[in-house]
């Protein structure tokens, strides 16, 4: 159980860093208070944030992450359960994977 | 949107607010739970104590920034290289708090600086959606990232603990789970195809395009999360 003062200092660092990201981008647009346009944008973040986080992580799974993607909006739109829908997701993964491995040994 | 939101009365924060956060945000725990052991299970084979392992986890709260800095990881700590590699892969997060202004704008001193530390990807996008539905309870997001905060602590912990025992291959089904949190949070922030289909698809298609173009996080991330959010911020006003 060792806490060594370099370690201790990078992650005072890191944590330091990581609360301006989180406050910061609030305490410039509250001191600043931007143009209307500025504003609109802000608010039509939240799609298009997790639709570019999203696409390339599923373009990294190659077609079982798009077929699972799939899944995963489907259940989650039918039963707006997003446990449901997670879960469904990592099923699908394993057995397209699983489906994959069998096709190329068949 | 915003004169539906703005007739439901003001900004509160109460603790239904935060219970209502906190009911929302445990079914995610399955998707940041195996992510959590993961870094647990790295921190230690980097040759972090338990102490240090959890300490960093419960200041940093951020999981692709923790893997990142172990990825550098070296002795004696890079103390410089760690906390820039935070600023940059954390930098996403700086919009978030401003696109939530209709609600931190009501908040003061401790609920409002709280609130902003423990705010994460989820929280942020499930409080988007809460305010577009036209809720006022600004505790959602606070019991939002509290909850998720809690069980991060626990899983890294146990991810330590662990150690080598739970190595799940580099393909394991089991990551998918992250992405499939934000791929399913996507359904409620959708408000039609008139407003949000070609933000996103240009948002999806710019941040695969930077990604092939070999860029590193958070460059996919940005140059389409801002380009999707001009175009349909244009599309807004030009309507108005």
């Amino acid at each position: 159980m060792t806490l060594r003062p370099d370690v201790l200092l990078a992650i005072i660092g890191m944590a330091v860093a990581t609360y301006l990201c989180r406050a910061g981008g609030y305490a410039l647009f509250r001191a600043l208070r931007p143009p209307r346009y500025v504003e609109v944008v802000l608010q039509h973040l939240p799609g298009p944030i997790f639709m570019a986080y999203a696409m390339p992580a599923l373009a990294a799974h190659g077609w079982k992450g798009w077929v699972a993607a799939v899944a995963v909006v489907a259940v989650q739109y039918a039963s707006r359960s997003l446990a449901a829908a997670i879960l469904v997701g990592v099923g699908a993964m394993a057995g397209l994977g699983a489906f994959e491995a069998w096709y190329l040994a068949r | 949107m915003s004169d539906q939101a703005e007739s439901k009365g003001p900004v509160v924060f109460t603790r239904h607010g935060v219970a209502h956060g906190i009911r929302t945000a445990l079914p995610l725990v399955i998707g940041t739970f195996p992510f959590g052991l993961v870094v647990g299970v790295i921190s230690d084979q980097k040759g972090l104590s338990w102490l240090e392992t959890v300490l960093m986890a419960a200041l940093l709260f951020a999981g692709s920034s923790q893997l990142l800095a172990l990825e550098l990881w070296s002795d004696p700590a890079p103390i410089m290289a760690a906390t820039i590699a935070a600023l940059v892969v954390n930098i996403r997060m700086a919009p978030m708090g401003a696109a939530l202004a209709p609600w931190l704008d009501k908040l003061r001193g401790v609920k409002l600086w709280g609130s902003l530390a423990f705010m994460v990807d989820h929280a942020f996008a499930l409080s988007a959606a809460e305010q577009r539905r036209g809720g006022r309870d600004a505790g959602y997001l606070l019991g939002i990232g509290v909850t998720l905060w809690c069980f991060w602590n626990v899983s890294v912990g146990l991810g330590h603990i662990m150690g080598a025992a739970v190595r799940f291959p580099a393909g394991h089904a089991l990551y998918f789970a992250a992405i499939a949190t934000f791929v399913a949070i996507l359904v409620p922030l959708w408000r039609g195809v008139r407003r949000d289909f070609w933000p996103w698809l240009l948002a999806g298609f710019l941040a695969v395009l930077a990604w092939k173009a070999g860029l590193g996080q958070p460059w996919p991330l940005l140059i389409g999360a801002f380009a999707g959010a001009s175009l349909s911020a244009w599309l807004e006003l030009r309507r108005e």
